[in-house]
């Protein structure tokens, strides 16, 4: 089967290279990126400008804090500020990362020029070089380049798809449902015991979905326990998609998330842990982003429900001693954190849960369920909460 | 066992009566006394003792050719014999000696023409070079040699012993030289020439590194030193202008002693009172004598003569009680800011260079000034402590530092304040070079050795002031090297983006790479001049150059900014590295 398929490949590319490119010429979508490759031309136009009338040259990025941020109750999102910080040349702290942005910029407008994308890590070859006449290079890791590559995003009022970037791989789902993926039919009823990699690019143009039969959406924290749920073939008796973040979800997990809950109409249940990290994780699936609050109206699920692990289960569920962690001080200023952000502040229920948590001292790894039974959480613990319908919004 | 000894002892025992003890009785010569207590004189040991000779017989050949309006240009060579034995030969270009005169000079301890004077000079008993004449003879038994030649006469060679009961000189042989003396290229001067136990040792307290020093603070005098291991290091001289002579003063009425004023009436060659104290002392008028006379209830008639030891006393009380002015201070000759500042700048390989004269003052009675001078940076040393160099009258001292006056004045300024480190009670760290001058009609030694100054409250407090002018110098030029560097640093960082950032607007927008570089290129530099003409602590405007720019006490060694520590720079072992000369180069206004 696999020699066919393969053969099968190299004639098509071979024979009709034309027909190959066609469907990823779509990818290209030739407004936006005219409308990107203005901006970032614009941006460098001020800076010839100002410099030519020896003013200082400068941009403004809008400031990624929780300063800038505010939860709008409304739409029950964050949503980024207009406060922004001045990036100058002639400043000793920013002189670095002026530089770097406008070889970030330059590089973003080749790859819109060569109609390509590239990594996070791409993009850091990319600028990466030793300043002529010195031994100091214009990035000392990739963690500069990304940070720089986020002002930008803001900055220019670009996502970083418009800016032919994507970030690393992470994620997976498995399900009821059949997408297209950059001219690719894939079904996901059929993705074995690995999954299906959720892209980090999952915009329309890139994605579409073709057959949806589940019912709702179960996302886990972690792979481990999303291969549990895997292998018990839950999506299936279930009919449901199942899908994991490893961890906080990537940028392409939460856009797939808010596109398969917008328009497939898929309520979404998060399974997590019980614990600050665990809660912060849904509250970033739920609302958004500090980082990214200017992406929050793509990403953000106002409805997504949480189902657990939740810190009464202890007793509920007569759990053993030793699935006990206890919290140490981080966690606790974490969960007091928490729930002081406006948008846990209101919920009662939210409140009681974080405050009972703490009160245990310590937290819990869905995990923990298998003490009971190897299968327990998905032939238990999942079905119950489904059937009681017991969440916290 | 002691029952059966005490009688025996008692029987033995013949006490002294006063005949037989007077029969043992009898004068100590001055050099027997020296003889056996030459430590007083600085030759406890052979390699001090070896230091001192030299020492004595330069300052007596700097002190002649000053005194003669000669610029001095001292020979010395120090010739191992064998293992411990040395040859020292210290020839000057000084006026030479009357041939009557050279063997009091060289073979009679305190004969010499400074201790009965009030003067600024170098010597100052007359002890030193007979001394090591002497120490000469009792350690090889080789008479001294001296050659010494008067201008339009021929040159003598005397050989030299002294007797040291009798205090005495004996000549062995006397010979004159032929008409056509190649030894003296100016037609006079001295050479001594002393065979000395002795030890030849590099590094502190060395031969070498006091010659260093006598460059450093006689830039008038050119040096010529040929070491042991048959080396030649020239001192080069780097003023042709002699100091100033000195004035003879006589002694103010405060700076003397009741033993001394009793030896005055004695000696004066006045008859009565009032002449007395206005001929032989300084600052006494008629007025102020009349005033004195009254104090001791005497008057300016009263007879010399009759003033026995009761009336001396008195009259030192009414001395104390009177107010008199200060004496002179014109009688002392600083080395000066300036030559400090050559003499320095020729044997110290530091970047900045500060010097600081204060005005005259006086400690019991005798007129002092203190000079200071320092260098920082540049070769010098950076971990140790910084080195101090004392000077008293021009000459270097090399012993007993921490019990010198100057010394614990570099101790007890804070240099914390001027941008150093310095442990408690200590003297700062850092590569710096401390320069402490004394001058004084009478400096007041420890000894007799001349090793350090006393501690005078006076003394300490004017060398503190100075230190701290220099100090404060110092201060405004680490601060103003700081922020030169941070501004440099700054600009840098500047430079090396713009180049970058051209480059991408020329590729995003066509924007010409050069012109935008250079655009920006001015805009950096306008910006970062900014920053130099920035206040500094005490408010005013720092131009280029600074404050320091302009100051003659100042010198700032551009070209020595960023040299690397080199080894023992100050007190260098080689040769070589001596004669590499330092430009000097002056930081001038831009």
């Amino acid at each position: 089967m696999a020699k066919k398929k393969i053969t099968k490949k190299k004639t098509s590319n071979k024979t009709t290279t034309k027909v190959a490119a066609t469907p990823r010429k779509s990818v290209v979508d030739k407004k936006r990126d005219a409308a990107t490759k203005k901006k970032i031309e614009t941006l460098a136009t001020s800076v010839v400008k100002r410099s030519m009338a020896q003013k200082e040259p400068s941009f403004e990025i809008p400031t990624r804090s929780i300063s800038n941020m505010t939860y709008n109750k409304k739409k029950r999102i964050l949503e980024m500020g207009t406060n922004t910080q001045t990036r100058s040349l002639f400043n000793l702290g920013q002189s670095r990362k002026f530089m770097q942005s406008l070889l970030l910029a330059k590089g973003c407008r080749d790859l819109i020029d060569a109609e390509k994308t590239l990594s996070l890590r791409g993009m850091y070859y990319m600028g990466l070089h030793t300043i002529p006449g010195t031994k100091e290079k214009t990035f000392n890791d990739q963690g500069e380049s990304d940070g720089i590559l986020e002002d930008l995003e803001v900055s220019l009022d670009g996502l970083r798809e418009e800016l032919h970037i994507f970030a690393k791989k992470r994620g997976t789902m498995v399900g009821n449902i059949t997408v297209v993926d950059n001219g690719d039919e894939i079904n996901c009823r059929k993705m074995g015991s690995g999954g299906y990699a959720i892209p980090s690019i999952c915009e329309p143009n890139v994605m579409q979905f073709k057959k949806c039969e589940a019912d709702f959406i179960l996302h886990v924290e972690k792979d481990t326990v999303w291969s549990r749920f895997n292998e018990d073939r839950f999506w299936e008796t279930h009919n449901c998609v199942l899908t994991e973040g490893s961890g906080q979800p990537p940028r392409g997990v939460r856009r797939m998330l808010h596109r398969m809950h917008k328009e497939l109409g898929l309520p979404v249940y998060c399974l997590l842990d019980c614990d600050p990290w665990g809660h912060y994780i849904y509250s970033v699936i739920k609302q958004g982003s500090i980082n990214l609050a200017f992406e929050s109206e793509r990403m953000a699920i106002p409805d997504a429900k949480f189902m657990g692990i939740r810190s009464k289960d202890y007793d509920r569920l007569d759990l053993s001693d030793d699935v006990k962690i206890e919290l140490n001080d981080r966690d606790i200023t974490r969960a007091k954190q928490i729930a002081a952000y406006p948008w846990f502040e209101g919920k009662r229920e939210w409140q009681r849960e974080i405050k009972t948590m703490l009160n245990n001292g310590f937290k819990m790894e869905v995990e923990s369920l298998i003490t009971k039974d190897i299968s327990y959480v998905t032939e238990e613990y999942v079905p119950q909460r489904l059937k009681e319908g017991d969440f916290l919004d | 066992m002691t029952k059966t000894k005490t009688p025996k002892k008692k029987k033995t025992r013949t006490n002294a009566t006063a005949e037989t003890m007077a029969a043992g009785q009898r004068d100590i010569s001055v050099s027997e006394f020296f003889a056996k207590n030459r430590h007083l004189l600085g030759f406890d040991n052979p390699r001090k003792a070896m230091l001192t000779a030299i020492k004595e017989a330069v300052d007596n050949a700097l002190d002649a050719c000053e005194e003669a309006g000669i610029l001095p240009h001292v020979y010395v060579r120090v010739l191992q014999v064998n293992e411990t034995r040395f040859k020292l030969t210290i020839r000057d270009n000084g006026p030479g000696i009357v041939r009557e005169q050279i063997e009091n000079i060289f073979g009679k301890l305190l004969y010499g023409s400074k201790f009965h004077r009030l003067k600024m000079s170098r010597g100052q008993q007359g002890i030193g070079i007979s001394a090591a004449g002497m120490y000469g003879l009792m350690t090889t038994g080789k008479p001294v040699v001296i050659i010494s030649k008067i201008k339009r006469k021929k040159a003598h060679e005397v050989v030299l012993k002294m007797d040291t009961t009798k205090n005495r000189p004996s000549v062995i042989s006397d010979t004159e030289h032929a008409e056509d003396d190649k030894l003296f290229a100016e037609g006079h001067g001295t050479q001594v020439t002393i065979e000395l136990e002795g030890k030849y040792q590099k590094g502190r307290q060395s031969i070498d590194e006091y010659l260093e020093q006598t460059a450093i603070a006689n830039p008038h005098a050119q040096i010529t030193y040929a070491t042991p291991t048959n080396e030649t290091i020239e001192f080069p001289r780097v003023i042709d202008e002699l100091p100033e002579e000195p004035k003879e003063i006589k002694p103010h009425p405060k700076g003397i002693e009741l033993g001394t004023l009793i030896q005055m009436l004695e000696r004066t060659d006045q008859r009565q009172l009032g002449g007395f104290l206005t001929k032989d002392f300084c600052r006494v008028g008629a007025t102020k004598a009349r005033e004195i006379a009254k104090g001791a209830d005497l008057t300016g008639q009263s007879w010399v003569k009759t003033i026995g030891h009761t009336e001396a006393e008195k009259l030192y009380d009414s001395i104390q009680k009177t107010r008199i002015i200060a004496p002179n201070t014109d009688c002392l000759v600083p080395i000066g800011s300036k030559a400090l500042l050559a003499g320095l700048l020729k044997e110290v390989k530091a970047e900045f260079f500060a010097a600081s004269t204060r005005p005259p003052n006086v400690y019991r009675g005798n007129p002092f000034q203190i000079e200071v001078a320092i260098g920082y940076g540049g070769g010098l040393g950076r971990d140790d402590s910084a080195k101090v160099l004392r000077f008293a009258n021009r000459v270097p001292l090399l012993y007993s530092q921490s019990s010198c006056c100057s010394f614990k004045a570099v101790a007890e300024t804070s240099w914390k304040n001027y941008g150093l480190t310095q442990p408690r009670n200590s003297i700062p760290s850092g590569p710096l070079v401390v320069m402490v001058h004394m001058v004084s009609v009478w400096v007041p030694f420890t000894s007799e050795s001349k090793e350090a100054i006393a501690d005078y409250d006076e003394i300490r407090k004017e060398m503190k002031l100075a230190l701290q002018e220099c100090g404060r110098k110092l201060g405004t030029y680490l601060r103003r090297r700081k922020r030169m560097a941070r501004e440099s640093e700054r600009r840098s960082v500047f430079e090396r983006y713009i180049g970058e950032i051209s480059r991408c607007c020329n590729s995003l927008v066509g924007a010409d790479t050069d012109k935008l570089y250079k655009a920006l290129l001015k805009q950096a530099k306008r910006r970062t001049d900014d920053a130099d003409a920035e206040l500094d602590d005490e408010g005013n405007i720092i131009d280029d150059g600074g404050r320091l720019g302009n100051d003659d006490d100042v010198i700032i060694v551009d070209d020595l900014q960023d040299l690397p520590e080199q080894e023992d720079t100050l007190f260098g072992k080689s040769a070589k590295k001596k004669k590499k000369k330092i430009t000097k180069k002056k930081r001038g206004k831009k």
